[in-house]
């Protein structure tokens, strides 16, 4: 590399790259799917949270992921999200991305985005600026110190703040939200981004049963739109949503198939549903 | 530039208006004071004092600069003094050569504890400060670099919390037994003083120490203007989101380490600027300015003030410094009790500094005026600004 190349990389890496293409390149779903997951194992101090796990994701679909405590749900979601690296095995994003090289930001900006299990919403932000640091665009800090939200971006937020049924908190303080309110605000966020595919660690765990309804609404608008992969343990509500349904035990893929086909297996009754 | 949230605050936060009409009326007011009334009069202001609160000025750049990645950033650094004498140094470089020959020793271009030393010429890093230019970019050059180089390692190991507290403190005591060593050429434990001139001028003179007084002024003003133009920017939200939530900011698509670096290197150039603005009113540097205590004492002002509000940083440093005025003269043997004292009730009862008290006050007292509780619908840049970590 010679000396201009070598500063260049030095001050990206601090600033961020220059042009938001450089740095997002979407995912080619060209083939209709757009998360291969393929002979994952990740191994914990001798225990095998991931067991050769093998899972594949069609564009716009929502799947659902159930599974015992243990099965390796959140495993997979942190190696997808680059937060755990897998001993072997391969994650693509589309068929140009591979997951396993880039770093946690590098794959939030490449088009994933989490909900994680416990609303992790920024407190002491108003909801508006919870939105506003979610939004889709140029994260470098000589961008964010200088430039206003543009237009469109603030079209969004508007746009999310309703989809999410926040529209008259926008000022409050995330911090004093509700629960489900702390939940829908975590999926706006994911919103803001525009993700391509979205992951969602057990959206309605502590939710009354209106909150739930409201949230199964949420994400049946998302379907087509946005590939959605949903943890959760909560049968109704993955029989309110789901058009398939992937069972984990042990850290692979038990079964696969409708919800009612899933129910009917015999392999899986035995390991989850205990009946 | 995008100066629209910076004049939101401006126009609606009580704090930083109070704090700049104050600063205001300091900067017209004691120089006025000192050099308008006869020495006689009961409200002349004499230069002792008025270096004295020059030095407080000083301070309270200081003080920001620590709030700025404390209080907003969340990053506690126990070495900002290193900051601070790092840039004193380089303006009392400046000053030294100012002396030319008119040390005791006499000679042309040697400081005079060099000509001590036995030295035959100027050491390298000594060239270039002749010149005041030279000078003034070295005071913004050298802490920036070493704050640079130091948290590109430390941030991007991810370092942080209390192990990093650590690490700060450990380069300001490093840096002090440095420039303890008569052969780094800084002076050694006598460091540089006995100055005579700045920009051709006679640093004792009357007028010279109220263009000091006004010029730590003035910048304590920008200082502070490009704090808070920070803090109400979007970066600045995305600074306070690194200090409340790390990972959750990085899985948002944000360079948490970036971030870290610009608002720390930032931090350490306000330092280094606060300390050009002492040496010259307090004529002397020395290594005893990189004491560990010296950087404790700094986070204990913004505590005291109130952080993650900047205009608290500036009332804890005042008041504090107030006080050590005060003690060191009365009671010198308590100075250190009355400070540990303090630092312990204020944790323990005033989380949010002596600003949270007036905040709380003032709340209090609207509540029993308003007849209707008042609703939460604070504007976002507004609450931004206001809240405490």
């Amino acid at each position: 590399m010679n000396v201009a190349a070598i500063a260049r990389n030095g001050w990206e890496r601090i600033v961020g790259p220059r042009h938001r293409s450089d740095r997002r390149p979407s995912a080619d779903v060209s083939h209709g799917t757009i998360l291969y997951l393929e002979d994952l194992t990740v191994t914990f101090d001798g225990f095998r949270a991931l067991n050769a796990l093998t899972l594949y994701v069609d564009v716009g679909e929502l799947r659902c992921i159930i599974g015992p405590n243990g099965a390796g749900k959140t495993t997979m979601m942190d190696v997808i999200t680059g937060k755990t690296r897998p001993d072997s095995g391969s994650a693509w994003f589309g068929q140009n991305i591979d997951l396993l090289t880039l770093t946690e930001p590098e794959i939030a900006q490449a088009g994933i985005g989490r909900k994680f299990q416990k609303p992790t919403v920024l407190e002491q932000h108003t909801v508006f600026e919870n939105l506003e640091l979610a939004v889709a665009g140029n994260r470098s800090i000589v961008h964010t110190l200088f430039k206003p939200l543009t237009a469109e971006q603030r079209t969004r937020i508007d746009e999310v703040l309703t989809a999410i049924g926040l529209a008259d908190q926008r000022h409050v303080r995330a911090g004093t939200l509700s629960h489900g309110q702390k939940q829908w605000l975590e999926i706006g966020m994911l919103l803001m981004q525009d993700p391509q595919l979205l992951l969602v660690d057990e959206p309605v765990a502590g939710m009354t049963p209106q909150e739930v309804e409201r949230t199964a609404e949420l994400l049946l608008s998302l379907e087509g739109k946005h590939s959605v992969v949903v943890v959760e343990h909560d049968m109704d509500f993955v029989r309110s949503i789901a058009k398939r349904v992937t069972v984990l035990h042990e850290g692979s893929v038990l079964a696969e198939g409708t919800i009612d086909e899933v129910q009917a297996n015999p392999k899986v009754q035995e390991v989850y549903l205990g009946v | 530039m995008h100066l629209q949230p910076l004049l939101d605050v401006l126009r609606r936060e009580r704090g930083t208006q109070v704090f700049f009409v104050l600063l205001l009326i300091v900067a017209v007011g004691v120089p006025l004071l000192h050099a308008a009334l006869p020495a006689s009069s009961p409200l002349h202001i004499s230069t002792y004092t008025m270096t004295l609160i020059g030095k407080y000025l000083t301070y309270a750049l200081l003080a920001i600069s620590v709030d700025l990645v404390w209080g907003y950033c969340g990053i506690l650094s126990l070495g900002h003094a290193a900051f601070f004498a790092l840039g004193g140094y380089a303006m009392g470089m400046y000053l030294m050569r100012q002396i030319g020959p008119r040390g005791v020793y006499g000679h042309p271009i040697l400081p005079d504890f060099m000509v001590f030393l036995n030295w035959k010429e100027l050491p390298w890093f000594w060239y270039g400060f002749d010149m005041f230019w030279f000078a003034a970019l070295m005071v913004v050059l050298v802490p920036g670099l070493l704050a640079f180089v130091f948290g590109w390692f430390a941030f991007r190991s991810r370092v942080t919390g209390v192990y990093l507290s650590i690490i700060t403190q450990a380069l300001t005591f490093a840096l002090m037994l440095a420039f303890f060593r008569n052969d780094m050429g800084f002076g050694g434990n006598n460091g540089l003083t006995d100055f005579k001139e700045i920009l051709g001028f006679d640093i004792n003179a009357s007028g010279t120490r109220i263009g000091l007084f006004i010029a730590s002024a003035v910048f304590l003003a920008l200082g502070y203007l490009a704090c808070r133009y920070i803090t109400s920017s979007r970066a600045g939200r995305v600074v306070q989101a690194v200090r409340d939530a790390e990972s959750r900011t990085r899985f948002l698509g944000y360079r948490v380490e970036s971030y870290k670096l610009w608002v720390w290197v930032f931090s350490a150039v306000l330092a280094g600027i606060a300390g050009a603005l002492y040496v010259p009113q307090v004529g002397i540097i020395n290594p005893s300015e990189f004491q560990p205590i010296n950087s404790i004492e700094v986070v204990i002002w913004v505590a005291v003030g109130g952080r993650g509000t900047l205009y608290g940083a500036v009332a804890g440093a005042v008041l504090v410094n107030y006080a050590k005025t005060y003690f060191t003269a009365a009671l010198p043997e308590y100075w250190l009790y009355a400070l540990g004292t303090l630092f312990v009730l204020v944790t323990l009862f005033l989380p949010r500094g002596v600003v949270g008290l007036v905040d709380q006050a003032r709340d209090a007292l609207a509540k029993r005026r308003a007849s209707t509780p008042a609703l939460p619908t604070a504007d976002s840049t507004l609450s931004s600004a206001q809240r405490s970590p």
